[in-house]
């Protein structure tokens, strides 16, 4: 009877905290506000988390449709309609903005910095793509007000874009017209995101000497150039991934003067008809010098 | 704009990003120095003598606090609201300390967990995020395990002071700990190694609950001794 009773006690017991985990722990009682307090920390840390997720997954989209991006303006060289490639970036870059905003939304009413590792990687990925297409349209250096003013969102589209969160944050939305939706880039992304640009530059530079065009290397190289005594300038003010992309970009400089000088020096003693054939051989050549 | 103008731009706010952080590590040097004044303080409380004082200590500790308090809101003073986490980093450590220190005197004198709010209170910030300088919860979490460390070692040493039933009483509240943050769901950040640390102040806790309760809770100093001696 004993043993019959002492069950039911048990069962008893395990009823009660049914909707918690630790049932095996009778001496807690589950309503202690220690515990309470506790069930709200949960909620709060798991929000947080959620929502970290989610800015991650958007960066993540955002750095692929970068990439793509780039792939594509590389091949500014091989394609004769530039025009035309540079619409198509164009409509990707909406895109990846509209992505853009959509972590924008994500960040209303939080602290930016608080959430800025999870999608810092896609800003400096588009930051790479952004100035890559400048650079191609304009042979200049993109600015980061300039950047920054892309991503000023007009709370219009954003509803239509948002049916999702619309009922969720209407009353955010509300709150929202009145200043528009913006994720600014900070200077060290933009910092990074540039140097990652002069890799590309350089492969621009590479791949433009097989194509047999003489203009782009000397114009890249002047570039990298300049962009190299901005990064030498701003030295180790910046953070510590700065200066380390600062050795990266050194051997890009050096891979794109030596293909310039391999220009001069061979455009000066071969004859204009056979020019583009040495030109064209000089990729391998340079690769092989890579390797060693 | 050229690209040389368009570097010094950056250069120029990264060097202002820099001053701000200078002038934030001086005063978290101030702060980490009031933080050790405290635990020098109540670590006193493991020594034989320091038992019966408890209640004095606590005291001189809270008057403390109020130093604590001026120089966080010096800190408030130094960089913009917004961009709490910005900076964050650099006085994560000493707030952790500082929540730590407060838990451990709110306890010493009540024996109950401090409250996220309660320790808002004693060191003079906010709770939430959109009123200014406040306590990230996962600060608030860390400090709160630092806690349980600490009075695993209390647990012991109030059994060498004579103190048998301290102890149990310690268990109980780490246990409370210890189921409430088995409600969280921890993500793999440096908040969950510490959470794994938990287990072990339980255990030790534990440890010397059964060794009190087995020799039917410290009649006699012989026991508690020994079982200092095997930690």
């Amino acid at each position: 009877m004993s043993k019959e009773g002492r069950f039911r006690k048990r069962k008893h017991d395990n009823v009660q905290p049914r909707n918690r985990k630790e049932e095996g722990q009778s001496k807690v009682n589950p309503l202690s506000p220690v515990l309470l307090s506790f069930e709200s920390f949960q909620k709060e840390l798991d929000a947080k988390h959620d929502k970290y997720e989610r800015l991650v997954k958007l960066s993540r989209d955002v750095t692929i449709e970068s990439k793509r991006t780039i792939f594509l303006l590389h091949r500014v060289i091989s394609v004769s309609d530039v025009g035309e490639l540079l619409s198509e970036s164009e409509t990707k870059f909406g895109d990846i903005r509209s992505k853009i905003q959509q972590i924008a939304q994500e960040l209303i009413g939080e602290d930016t910095c608080q959430f800025h590792r999870a999608f810092s990687p896609g800003l400096q990925e588009y930051v790479e793509a952004v100035s890559f297409q400048h650079f191609i349209k304009t042979r200049t250096l993109i600015s980061l007000d300039e950047i920054n003013k892309q991503l000023i969102f007009t709370p219009k589209t954003e509803e239509a874009e948002h049916s999702e969160d619309s009922t969720l944050s209407c009353s955010q939305d509300q709150k929202q017209e009145q200043q528009p939706l913006s994720l600014q880039v900070t200077p060290t992304d933009y910092l990074l995101g540039i140097a990652d640009l002069t890799g590309e530059l350089m492969r621009l530079c590479i791949t433009s000497v097989g194509n047999g065009d003489i203009e782009t290397p000397f114009e890249v190289s002047q570039f990298l150039r300049a962009i190299y005594d901005g990064f030498t300038y701003i030295g180790n003010t910046g953070p510590y991934e700065v200066s380390k992309k600062h050795y990266t970009l050194k051997q890009s400089l050096g891979k794109v003067e030596d293909a310039c000088y391999m220009l001069t020096v061979r455009g000066s003693e071969v004859p204009k008809h056979v020019l583009a054939d040495v030109l064209s051989s000089k990729p391998s050549m340079i690769e092989h010098e890579e390797g060693v | 704009m050229s690209v040389s103008e368009l570097f010094s731009v950056v250069q120029a706010s990264l060097a202002a990003d820099q001053d701000v952080r200078e002038e934030i590590r001086k005063v978290v040097q101030t702060l980490e120095q009031t933080a050790r004044e405290i635990l020098t303080l109540l670590q006193t409380v493991h020594q034989m003598s320091g038992f019966k004082e408890i209640p004095n200590k606590c005291q001189k500790a809270r008057e403390h606090f109020d130093t604590v308090k001026t120089h966080l809101a010096e800190l408030k003073t130094k960089f913009p609201a917004d961009q709490y986490y910005r900076f964050n980093e650099h006085w994560r450590f000493v707030l952790q300390r500082l929540i730590f220190l407060a838990a451990f005197v709110v306890y010493l004198e009540s024996e109950t967990l401090v409250t996220r709010e309660g320790v808002a209170g004693i060191l003079g910030v906010e709770v939430h995020r959109d009123k200014g300088f406040h306590l990230d919860i996962e600060d608030y979490l860390s400090g709160l395990l630092i806690l349980a460390n600490e009075l695993s070692r209390l647990a012991l040493n109030s059994v060498t002071a004579g103190d048998y039933s301290r102890p149990l009483r310690i268990s109980s509240f780490i246990n409370e700990l210890d189921s409430g943050f088995r409600l969280l769901n921890l993500k793999n950040d440096s908040l969950r190694k510490r959470y794994d640390g938990l287990k072990y102040d339980v255990k030790k806790i534990e440890e010397v609950v059964y060794d009190l309760s087995i020799r039917g809770l410290g009649k006699g100093d012989e026991p508690s001794e020994g079982k200092v001696a095997e930690k």
